[in-house]
């Protein structure tokens, strides 16, 4: 039985090596962020984009409506593609849909928008790529639904028409 | 003089943090490491941070909440992680014993 205890033994560990190296084998090794809903919006006072105002995070998200939080910049291709989601969806009246514009410049920024048309209500500006981090986010295009000041939903990447009917089923 | 001092440690301090944050962009480097755009923000916030009194503890929580235990390269003990942390312990102790025994058997 002694004897026998040993090989065993030794059998399970690789065994059980086997199984975690095999399941690590499939992961994939880049890590996104847990999408962590129901997390209070952060806090945060930005300049606007297209007027030189400072706005509060109170001042732009008020209770009982539905807003899309979009970072963007005009330097980022996906933000392109998604631009006529973000354009269809600006058309639904219940839902607000406000801007980040991430590390960019605003001439850029505002030939971006002249040429493929302006989904946003209001720009907030992050010029130094802070604001995101508050929000958890990590590069760019990044898509949060807020209700009640939470974060509801978040979506990593360019959104897309699957994307789109989603949003519009989760605000009806 | 002082006021040199008192930016060295603040550094030192902003260094010793940000050696310990995970850069999602580049990953398999910290955040000290690293010169991407997203690194580079996360020392502007860590800076800040320090200034608004934050303790070291206080920033990792704080960044935690926001991108969860992967952004730490030292986890804490968790449900996620107590396997990390105990395997070692149990490999060691059931290494112990084996060898243990077979000295008493020997003897």
């Amino acid at each position: 039985m002694k004897n026998k205890l040993i090989p065993y033994s030794i059998i399970l560990i690789f065994l059980i090596i086997f199984a975690v190296f095999y399941k690590s084998l499939k992961d994939t090794n880049i890590y996104t962020p847990e999408t962590k809903i129901n997390n209070d919006i952060p806090i945060f006072s930005a300049e606007l984009l297209l007027s030189n105002e400072n706005l509060n995070s109170t001042e732009i998200f008020e209770l009982d409506k539905f807003y899309l939080l979009n970072i963007w910049a005009s330097w980022c291709v996906p933000c392109r593609d998604e631009h006529p989601i973000l354009m269809s969806l600006s058309k639904n009246n219940k839902l607000i849909i406000v801007g980040m514009n991430y590390k960019d410049n605003k001439k850029n920024a505002k030939s971006f928008l002249d040429e493929l048309g302006n989904p946003y209500e209001k720009i907030i500006l992050d010029k130094n790529g802070t604001n995101s981090i508050e929000w958890g986010a990590f590069g760019v295009p990044e898509t949060f639904i807020i209700y009640n000041n939470k974060i509801i939903k978040k979506y990593i990447g360019p959104l897309n028409n699957e994307l789109l009917i989603e949003i519009q089923k989760i605000i009806k | 003089m002082a006021i040199n001092n008192l930016n060295a440690n603040e550094n030192s301090e902003r260094n010793e943090i940000t050696k310990n944050l995970r850069c999602l962009i580049c990953q398999g480097q910290s955040v000290y490491d690293s010169d991407s755009d997203f690194a580079n923000s996360m020392k502007i916030l860590v800076d800040r941070k320090l200034d608004e009194g934050l303790s070291e503890k206080e920033i990792y929580t704080y960044f935690k909440e926001k991108y969860g235990d992967w952004i730490l390269y030292d986890p804490g003990l968790n449900k996620n992680t107590y396997l990390l942390w105990l395997l070692p312990i149990l490999i060691f102790l059931f290494g112990g014993a084996i060898i243990a025994k077979s000295f008493i058997l020997k003897k």
